[in-house]
């Protein structure tokens, strides 16, 4: 998707479970004063009213692609849609999807992957996912399309964190950090957050992968400044107290080393581990060194679909280190892991 | 499945009549070309259509407020299907009349046109069909409607949508009978004698069902999506997009292209984008994803070169009735015609 991706029109996927914010969200995108016109796709007409923009009905109608594979599932309407939108090049400049409270985000980004009529015209730029601080951590228990969406999702709006106390809102977010801590994650209320923070995001771009490290290690996210303080703390306890879930069926899995990985070893065992596995892996990326390649590999993917390209040289100095994150439900880690280390040039 | 072919020769060895054509700039994206009367109707991707006469002198209708979605032509006329939630007819004179508009103002994805005069147009899994005096019936499929086409007999239509399509008399109650084939369909025409129904696929095939006894053809091995059919003289084959050759599925027998290959003329490096085939000879006019234009002889592949490569795909490519007139033109709106 790196090739020619600024003439792409950029899609956001906006997920969410009922009532956590999602219409809020798509209201105060469109309500902006950013000059830009939105397609939106939606489900149900008459919440949204912002004239300037193209607003189309979608009935997430999904279906398995004829290609052997179960988890490949894509949504036709969309096909479709954006058969029609292309119609209309020019006067939009971005697109919108909202999914339902009960959809999987899957289906959606795997539209954007397979369909070449689609990929041609428009790139996925993130899946982000509107969560509310007061019902997740419930929601999480008793519905596995709100897990889903917070595995799947690049940006996680948690939203209502004025209806929770500190010590509720360090629990729902140690939650979701247990099932994926690599999303950027911002605390809003009413959905306040900025446009920069949710748009425009290139979390599909394989030229921008190129930091999977756990968001909350990163300094320089400092999106909240109303939480500062919380969010210090949790970077100065990570390692040695920060409350530490475990989230019973959905994980992330990392895996690093420092030698490097022989690409006649790693590309099949990878291509094997997606088909046999990919039901169960929603997301993986991954930054590789291979043995006597100068250049850095990436590669990233949903369920079994994987895209991956040569990106740049090594810099001098860069350590050539190989890095892969899959985030997924009930994940085979050690056959993982015995896998990827027999993938190591010895 | 298909066979592997030879590149064309070099391309300075072929008949070109380029210099014949009279080019004809839209300066709007096209998506379709039909000829009412004596002039083509190029079909613009948004709210309007161009009228074009042997001249080379174009004239401007407003069809749609917005995208236009689908169309349909029976020489005399259009009906076209809009984002705007309109269906509308154009006729040759330039005369748009508005035939209906869906309540909710859904997208009109699809439309179609019988002979006798009836129309049918979808919005969603809703199917309607308008004809004569007698009032619009509407019919739901499972899911969304892909394609919508009139049996060239009896006011039957058939609806594309994923898992299969359904065919419907429209004036009898009951009477939606259901062709299942796994995947979603897009397209679908009705061979000329009324034998087969064939659609194109989401996935890069097409499908096809004997109606005699609904046995399934499988016409496979594109390398992409086809979003062009088109019947040869007398319907003996059925020529479509999306190789790097034109493929022509046999159907002259009982039996279609079952257990048959398809002839593959015409290969050149590049996508075939549309397909049209003459109304009164065994020759085809093929446009390609480099914007080139072909004329094909369908006996022995014999090629003449009607336009020149280096353009964006072409999108519309028609004949006349008598078949002595093409029109053409890429995505943004540089065509051409052609008089033989």
């Amino acid at each position: 998707m790196s090739e020619a991706t600024s003439s792409k029109i950029p899609v956001t996927v906006l997920t969410g479970y009922l009532g956590a914010g999602k219409t809020t969200l798509l209201n105060r995108i469109l309500s902006e004063n950013h000059g830009k016109k939105y397609a939106v796709i939606v489900n149900e007409f008459g919440e949204i009213g912002i004239d300037n923009d193209l607003i189309i009905g979608a009935d997430e109608e999904v279906f398995e692609m004829n290609n052997g594979c179960i988890c490949c599932t894509v949504r036709g309407d969309l096909v479709r849609i954006m058969d029609g939108l292309m119609k209309r090049k020019g006067k939009f400049d971005a697109i919108i999807v909202e999914t339902t409270g009960l959809a999987d985000p899957a289906p959606v980004a795997q539209t954007f992957f397979v369909d070449e009529d689609v990929q041609k015209n428009a790139r996925l730029d993130a899946v982000v996912t509107v969560a509310d601080a007061k019902w997740l951590s419930d929601r999480l228990k008793d519905a596995p399309e709100a897990k889903n969406q917070i595995a799947f999702a690049d940006v996680i709006v948690l939203n209502k964190t004025d209806l929770v106390t500190k010590g509720e809102l360090a629990e729902v977010e140690a939650r979701i950090r247990a099932i994926n801590p690599y999303a950027k994650l911002h605390r809003t209320e009413r959905c306040s957050v900025a446009l920069a923070d949710v748009l425009d995001r290139g979390a599909f771009d394989l030229d921008r992968i190129l930091d999977i490290e756990p968001d909350f290690l990163n300094a320089d996210d400092h999106d909240h400044d109303h939480d500062h303080h919380g969010h210090d703390h949790h970077h100065h306890d990570h390692g040695h107290g920060l409350k530490h879930y475990h989230d019973e069926d959905m994980q992330s899995l990392s895996l690093k080393t420092d030698k490097p990985l022989d690409p006649n070893l790693f590309m099949p065992w990878l291509q094997n581990l997606v088909q046999v596995e990919g039901g169960k892996i929603l997301r993986s990326k991954g930054i590789l060194a291979f043995h006597d390649d100068d250049d850095r590999y990436v590669f990233q993917g949903v369920h079994m679909m994987l895209e991956g390209n040569h990106q740049r040289k090594w810099k001098d100095g860069e350590p050539r280190q190989s890095r892969l994150v899959f985030i997924g439900r009930e994940l085979p880690e050690e056959l993982i892991r015995t896998g990827f280390e027999s993938c190591i040039v010895s | 499945m298909m066979k592997e072919f030879t590149p064309a020769p070099d391309s300075a060895s072929i008949v070109s009549v380029t210099d014949r054509v009279k080019p004809v700039t839209l300066g709007m994206g096209v998506t379709s070309v039909h000829f009412l009367g004596p002039r083509a109707a190029f079909v613009g991707a948004e709210e309007n259509v161009a009228f074009v006469d042997a001249e080379g002198e174009i004239s401007t209708v407003a069809a749609h407020s917005g995208g236009i979605l689908s169309t349909a032509s029976d020489g005399k006329r259009l009906v076209m299907g809009g984002d705007d939630g309109k269906v509308v007819s154009l006729d040759a004179k330039g005369e748009v009349t508005l035939l209906a508009t869906d309540p909710k103002r859904r997208w009109i994805d699809a439309v179609a046109l019988h002979p006798d005069g009836a129309y049918a147009w979808s919005a969603g899994k809703i199917a309607t069909v308008k004809s004569g005096k007698n009032e619009e019936k509407s019919l739901e499929v499972p899911s969304t409607v892909g394609g919508l086409a009139f049996a060239p007999k009896g006011l039957r239509l058939a609806i594309a949508h994923y898992n299969g399509a359904t065919l419907w008399f429209p004036n009898m109650e009951g009477s939606a009978e259901f062709l299942p084939w796994a995947g979603s369909h897009l397209g679908v025409t009705f061979s000329p004698d009324n034998k087969f129904l064939v659609t194109t696929m989401h996935e890069s095939a097409l499908h096809g069902w004997r109606l005699a006894d609904n046995r399934h053809m499988r016409m496979t091995g594109y390398p992409g999506r086809v979003r062009s059919m088109s019947w040869s003289v007398g319907g003996k084959g059925l020529a479509t997009s999306g190789a790097d050759t034109v493929i022509i599925w046999p159907f002259a027998s009982k039996d279609g292209p079952m257990g048959k290959e398809p002839a593959m003329l015409a290969p050149l490096q590049a996508r075939v984008s549309v397909v049209a085939c003459h109304p009164k000879n065994d020759i085809f006019a093929a446009g390609y994803s480099d914007g080139t234009v072909l004329m094909v002889r369908l006996e022995d592949g014999a090629e003449i070169l009607v336009r020149r490569n280096g353009t964006p795909p072409v999108a519309a490519l028609a004949w006349n009735a008598k078949g002595t007139l093409l029109a053409f033109a890429d995505e943004n709106g540089d065509g051409g015609l052609l008089e033989l």
